[in-house]
């Protein structure tokens, strides 16, 4: 299987080539069921943007929201 | 005068009249859990004018892994973190005026808490308590300085410490119910005491500087971190921080005043406002339906049916050893007859 190197809040990932949006990325990452802040190489990403293709070498921030403290 | 707070002084960015300005902050810590234990310590140790911190619950052994301002004793003792947290706090340092106090925060005593406070800390340990908090300060027109943190994951978001900036509320749209419970997962001492560290960080600079409003996060296990300008998301028609705001979570009222504690098999029912209990008319009440009872100024506590129930002056009670409202009415019931 080929991978896809991808950058994920500061960390170099390898994800399988299938992995082609934002949303897909999401769901691999186990988190797309999370209230989420997503930002693709910087540019901040509307809710409806998740569609969103990811590339080799693409630089993604996720932050999501958590309840305890 | 003396040298408390010379090495803080020292630095630049805050010097002698950054100091000053600290001197005469008045903060409210939202819950002494494990964030409010950690940004208690610091904010009083920094040299604060007045410190209110304020909880619901009584600390228990599974807390002090984590929750830096309690003991052993404390746990024996059946103390409330509130109380606690107030007595160790003051003896740290006798400068700033401390004030604990048991209470369950809501929609119907939040707005008349924060008053007299300049800026409120997030301790809490649940999204629905934040959304409160977000509505009340914005509101009020003071800063919020929002901190979670679950795993070896935090998240930090100061709202409020800068014109056009969104809220809380425009970052979540809709709160899914799932988030409406708390995480259960398990959590490490250093995360907490970073995200801590970003919260009270944003605190100095938002007195003696300028707080940039960025959601952050950082995960010491993966050393994953991120941070985000979200300026962007600020809603024109946000309902909590718009010229046209209503504050939906200050509208919610008593209705649920019935909860299941976070990540515990305890639930906490609440009479009404008229009903307070009498701690020590209640053990003498309850005195031969129950074992290993035990009262003290906050709290009266006994087994009852292999459940632990806690009596809090406010009118509160947890029932412990289960996470069903309808077996803990019914034990409520069958005790108070
Ligand atoms: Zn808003």
């Amino acid at each position: 299987m080929t991978l896809k190197i991808v950058e994920v809040n500061g960390v170099t990932r390898e994800v399988p080539e299938d992995v082609q949006s934002v949303d897909h990325l999401l769901k691999h990452l186990g988190i797309a069921e999370r209230i989420l802040i997503v930002e693709l190489n910087r540019t901040i990403l509307e809710k409806n943007a998740y569609d969103q293709p990811i590339h080799n070498r693409d630089q993604i921030e996720i932050i999501h929201f958590v309840g305890g403290g | 005068m003396n040298e408390k707070y010379s090495r803080q002084e020292l630095f630049a960015p805050i010097g002698k009249s950054g100091q000053e300005q600290i001197r005469r902050l008045k903060v409210l810590i939202m819950g002494a859990g494990a964030l409010g234990s950690a940004s208690a310590e610091m904010l009083v140790r920094a040299g604060v004018r007045k410190l209110t911190i304020v909880d619901r619950d009584m600390i228990e052994w599974s807390n002090l892994h984590r929750q830096q301002l309690y003991t052993e004793q404390d746990v024996i003792d059946r103390l409330p973190k509130a109380i606690s947290a107030q007595n160790r706090l003051v003896a740290i340092n006798s400068d700033v005026a401390v004030t604990g106090i048991v209470m369950d925060v809501s929609a119907t005593n939040v707005e008349e808490l924060i008053k007299g406070h300049d800026l409120v800390v997030d301790g809490t340990d649940n999204m629905e308590i934040r959304l409160l908090m977000n509505d009340a300060t914005r509101k009020a027109g003071i800063p919020f300085f929002m901190g979670a943190c679950v795993g070896s994951y935090g998240v930090t978001f100061p709202i409020g410490v800068k014109q056009n900036q969104p809220c809380l509320h425009c970052l979540i749209e809709t709160l899914p119910s799932h988030m409406m419970t708390c995480d259960t997962a398990g959590v490490i001492s250093p995360v907490v005491v970073t995200t801590a560290a970003r919260q009270v960080a944003a605190v100095l600079k938002y007195k003696t500087g300028e707080v940039t409003p960025k959601l952050q996060s950082v995960d010491l296990w993966t050393e994953e971190h991120a941070s985000i300008d979200v300026s962007s998301f600020k809603k024109v028609d946000c309902p909590s921080c718009s010229s046209m705001a209503t504050y939906p979570f200050l509208q919610l009222g008593a209705a649920t005043r019935t909860a299941v504690l976070c990540g515990r098999d305890t639930v906490q029912l609440t009479f009404p406002p008229t009903r307070q209990f009498e701690l020590a008319e209640v053990a003498v009440a309850i005195e031969g339906k129950v074992t290993e009872l035990k009262h003290n100024d906050y709290v009266t506590v006994c087994l009852f049916q292999d459940h632990r129930i806690v009596f809090f002056r406010d009118g509160r009670l947890l029932v412990h050893g289960t996470k069903d409202v309808t077996v803990a009415r019914k034990l409520t019931a069958a005790l108070l007859g």
